[in-house]
């Protein structure tokens, strides 16, 4: 246990160092990130702002174990991540990271109930999938295919599935992106609600700037650099958000 | 180049394990189809060539002895051409460093130099010269057996007198391309030859001038065989002949044409099979490319491309796969056809077997590419090319799943997500699921096809020459022999047990069908000549009535109960009406047995024996054939081991030979079917399998799921393929059932569980291949984006 968590301070859950990542695209190289220094702290909702192209993908997908950096450090309660080979980032991934994508990525040949399920099963100590589905109020819908959900049923279903390992982090790919206003809140509802029910870190990456009066902090990019970091006094909740 | 060719051929290299595997499907079904007819062609050929220039005769009598006078009667029949005498003996042999004794048979020929009809290709030497006594030309078969060269000789009993044959030739005849001793089953190249001697020689040695014991006619174009055949025997039976015969019912012709039926079978069938399994290959693949595409094709239509140009673009993409592939086929092909035409040019003997390219087998392998090609892929491209544009550009609305019926027998939660994914998944796409099981049920199908025989041939073996016929030797007399001469072979040193037979020849008529044969008398229980029913059942010998093997019973067309009427060609010849007392299980030839005694009684004959079946002291062998070979009375002695082992070493070359192509077309077959339904289950799952991964899967966890499926296909496909495999080896032992062979049904269990194991070995190189294609997933991409 990290000394920090263990005396009810905040603590860095990530810590980002002089990250970079250049991208070989045919004979261009495109810098995708261009020396990113910052911390997650544990518990926090934080929104990763900035338009396409910035880096925030590119950001969210290392420190998610999903790709690797050309330089720089990402260190993960104090673990080098950046130092784990394939089998480890798995490991990782699977421990502690719930993903959320702006398509959703649930598996079509599964129901919403068997979709958690297929997380759970691979989880050391698991929610219900059931309770997982009511966190996002979806029970009734549990046996319900893919194909038989409307797109915001079927992000809440994918919130369901991120959630129900009880991950420490929680990283959100424009999670509304693929989503109408009325559909986009009730999502962001239940992503504001695991964060503070289950105190999960959470990171949402969206260009929509209006999501972010719900975060603890908010980090625009611009050019794979940060271009500026907020605080704000009050979160507000999804329906207050004005689009 | 035009930008959609470049596209096509972009898009081909992007598939090319896929494509190479399909291509060797297609290519595997082109090269047996363009083999077996080329094969055909050159058999065939060589067969008409060999026939036509050395003048085979088509019609054939055997007189006991007749005065040549009788032969210009025989040239004025209507429709005979030329009929010609001649001498033909079997006689025994002496052939050094070999003890067990060998057959000859000798055959005269004219002063004039060669016969006229049925003659001799001489391949090295040269013919026997008139007024040079003991001078013969040997038959290749066995001059190539016992080393056999111009100016060696052999020792053979013509008469009682044993004489030397001074060889000067080595011939081939179109009579004698495969040499078969009348009443065995097997060649035996060792132990039986053909000698070509001077009319002189045989005429004095046996008695003969100006007499013959042999005719050959050649008829007409058009003549009526059947007619003629009936005025030779009102002529020649008065002289012993037990009937005309034609063409058909010599053995060696009868072999060429088993070998040739066997070759077209084998064109309609092989390529059947893996042309089906290549339209259903080049379906699956095409279906996958324009679901992937249909944004493409959209955007084509909606820039003014037409419905035709679309569907041509994509018809072209597996055209050019399937005609790259026919070509590959059919140059495999004619090099196995080559390779097959030297392979029968060892066994058959044709003076020049030259492999003849069937341009018509090439033309119908472009068609039948085509065909298939167009067939395979028609719906999938009218389907995509129909769309309108707009509803193109749309993505294909998400498959839609549901749990079925094997999740609902099971208890809840007993199933993993895994297997459930799995098992929808195959659901979901009937068609293809059905069809790759199909496909590789087929793969074990033609490796059961291509091995049983080697099962059937040692059942075979096993039944007829173990525990039916269970003598060491097979003695023909000369003459029917009286019991003092049997007593007398009964009691030579090293014979342990004997028993005697009496064999008649015999036309046996039953309604309008009937068939010539020989009757052969048994005593009541044989010890060395079982005769067994189909479930191995001894069959005791009734004391009236007849016997028919079930290959003639078959052919007469009459049950157990019927009556036959038997026209005896020997002695009086009396017709006689004969119960059939049961129906005796053999796999050779069409035979029919009686009682002896009751034999000699409807002859009106004492007891005499035309043969015999001896059980020999195996430490005195040795002895027993050399006092065989003194005796008079003895024309011919057959050792049964000695035939059955020149019998499997001669197939057994050719049956591996055929067993390793096997392997080769049905793990071409297999791993087509497995990769490509595999390949295109990544291709549609790669994004649920990346999102696994991402998700904290591991690649073998994620493999699991296309692995499962590739395994469910198999496991399912096994019993499947074996039902098929006895299926078709079924239809193929009734295919090729000649008179001369039936091929049991016999398929071991050894048999099935290798056909079972080189198709899951298979199976596993293709999920060798897939699964490192898993490892590659592309993590970050497909989030990205919407299938």
């Amino acid at each position: 246990m990290n000394p920090g968590e263990a005396a009810g301070l905040p603590t860095a859950v990530f810590q980002v160092n002089q990250l970079t990542k250049t991208y070989q695209m045919g004979d261009v190289a495109v810098q995708a990130l261009r020396g990113v220094t910052l911390e997650f702290m544990r518990g926090e909702f934080v929104v990763l702002l900035g338009a396409s192209g910035s880096g925030k993908s590119t950001l969210l997908n290392i420190i998610g174990g999903l790709d690797v950096p050309s330089s720089g450090q990402v260190l993960y309660l104090g673990n080098e991540l950046t130092a784990s080979d394939p089998v480890k980032l798995t490991r990782y991934r699977r421990d502690n990271v719930g993903f959320i994508f702006q398509f959703y990525n649930l598996i079509p040949s599964l129901t919403a109930k068997e979709n958690v399920e297929l997380i759970t099963e691979i989880s050391a100590s698991p929610m219900d999938p059931l309770d997982a589905l009511e966190l996002v109020q979806l029970r009734d819908r549990a046996n319900h295919f893919p194909a038989q959900l409307s797109g915001g049923e079927q992000q809440r279903v994918a919130i369901a599935r991120a959630i129900a390992k009880r991950p420490k982090v929680l990283l959100c790919d424009e999670p509304t992106g693929a989503l109408d206003v009325k559909t986009g809140i009730v999502v962001l509802e239940a992503i504001a609600r695991v964060n503070r029910e289950l105190g999960t870190t959470t990171a949402v990456i969206t260009h929509n700037a209006a999501i972010s009066g719900m975060a603890d902090r908010v980090i625009s990019l611009s050019d794979g650099q940060i271009a500026s970091i907020s605080q704000n006094e009050h979160r507000l909740s999804a329906s207050e958000l004005e689009w | 180049m035009r930008k959609l060719d470049r596209k096509l051929f972009r898009d081909l290299s992007k598939l090319k394990t896929q494509a190479i595997a399909i291509g060797a499907v297609i290519a595997s079904g082109i090269a047996v189809f363009v083999m077996s007819l080329c094969a055909y062609a050159s058999l065939k050929e060589g067969q008409n060539r060999f026939y036509r220039d050395f003048r085979f005769a088509d019609v054939f009598a055997t007189p006991r002895r007749c005065s040549d006078a009788l032969l210009h009667r025989i040239g004025e029949i209507d429709g005979v051409v030329l009929a010609e005498r001649r001498l033909v003996f079997d006689v025994q042999l002496r052939v050094a460093n070999m003890v067990e004794p060998a057959t000859g048979k000798l055959i005269s020929i004219p002063p004039q130099g060669n016969s006229r009809l049925n003659q001799v290709y001489l391949a090295r030497g040269r013919m026997v010269e008139p007024g040079r006594a003991g001078e013969a030309v040997v038959s290749e078969a066995f001059a190539e057996a016992h080393e056999l060269v111009p100016g060696d000789s052999v020792e053979a009993i013509l008469n009682g007198r044993l004489q030397t044959l001074h060889i000067v030739g080595i011939a081939l005849c179109p009579e004698f391309v495969m040499q078969i001793q009348s009443g065995t089953l097997l060649p035996d190249t060792e132990r039986f030859g053909i000698f070509w001697m001077n009319e002189q020689d045989l005429e004095a040695a046996f008695d003969m001038a100006g007499a013959f014991n042999s005719v050959s006619a050649k008829l007409a174009y058009g003549a009526n065989r059947e007619e003629i055949m009936d005025r030779m025997d009102d002529l020649l039976e008065p002289y012993g002949s037990t009937g005309a015969y034609g063409r058909d019912e010599n053995i060696s012709h009868q072999f060429v044409n088993d070998e040739l039926k066997q070759l077209r079978t084998m064109a309609i069938i092989a390529p059947s099979i893996f042309l089906s399994v290549a339209a259903f290959l080049l379906n699956i693949v095409v279906s996958r490319i324009i679901s992937q595409q249909r944004e493409q094709i959209a955007a084509l239509k909606a820039f003014g491309y037409s419905n035709l140009e679309v569907g041509m673009h994509y018809l072209n993409l597996v055209l050019v796969i399937a005609l790259s592939s026919m070509v590959f086929g059919v140059g495999f092909g004619i090099w196995m056809a080559k390779n097959l035409t030297v392979m029968y040019q060892q066994f058959y003997k044709f003076p020049l077997l030259s492999l003849e390219i069937d341009p018509i087998a090439i033309l119908l392998a472009v068609v039948i590419t085509f065909a298939v090609t167009v067939t395979g892929t028609w719906f999938a491209v009218w389907r995509a090319v129909s769309l309108p544009p707009a509803e193109a550009m749309r993505p294909e609305p998400p498959p839609t799943f549901r749990p079925n019926w094997i999740e609902r027998i099971l208890p809840t939660g007993i199933m993993p997500a895994e297997f459930r994914m799995i098992v929808r998944n195959l659901q979901r796409k009937p068609f293809k699921a059905i069809a790759s099981i199909t496909g590789v049920a087929l793969a074990i199908a033609v490796l059961i096809v291509g091995s049983f025989s080697l099962d059937a041939i040692d059942y075979l073996i096993d039944f007829q020459f173990r525990k039916a016929q269970r003598q060491d030797l097979t003695v023909g007399f000369v003459e029917p022999a009286t019991s003092s001469v049997v007593h007398e072979l009964s009691n030579l040193r090293g014979v342990t047990v004997s028993e005697t037979t009496r064999a008649v020849p015999a036309r046996l008529l039953f309604q309008h069908r009937s068939k010539r044969v020989g009757i052969t008398g048994l005593p009541p229980e044989p010890e060395l000549f079982l005769l067994l029913s189909e479930t191995e059942q001894r069959i005791v010998v009734p004391e009236n009535g007849i016997m028919l093997n079930s290959a003639l019973a078959g052919i007469l067309g009459v049950e157990l109960g019927g009556t036959v009427r038997a026209e005896i060609l020997e002695g009086d010849r009396p017709k006689l009406d004969l119960e059939v007392t049961a129906i005796v299980n053999e796999f050779g030839g069409t035979n029919a047995y009686m009682r002896k005694s009751h034999l000699h009684e409807l002859l009106g004959e004492s007891e005499v024996a035309s043969g015999a079946f001896l059980k020999v002291d195996a430490n005195q062998q040795d002895e027993v054939y050399k006092r065989l070979q003194l005796r008079p009375g003895v024309a011919s002695v057959s050792i049964k081991d000695a035939a059955i082992k020149s019998f499997t070493d001669t197939i057994a070359e050719n049956m591996l030979t055929m067993r390793s192509f096997n392997i080769l077309f049905a793990v071409v077959i297999a791993v087509g079917v497995v990769y490509n339904s595999a390949r295109i289950s990544l291709s549609e799952q790669s994004r649920d399998l990346a999102t696994m991964r991402v998700v904290g899967f591991y690649t073998s966890e994620v493999s699991t799921i296309l692995l499962g499926e590739i395994t469910f296909i198999t496991a399912l496909a096994i019993p499947l393929g074996c039902v098929i495999g006895y299926g078709l080896a079924w239809a193929m032992i009734l295919g090729l059932a000649t008179e001369n062979y039936r091929i049991p049904l016999v398929v071991n269990g050894s048999t099935f569980a290798f056909s079972c194991g080189v198709v899951v070995l298979a199976t596993l190189l293709s999920g060798m291949i897939v699964k490192r294609r898993i490892a590659r997933l592309d993590l970050v991409s497909v989030l990205k984006t919407r299938e």
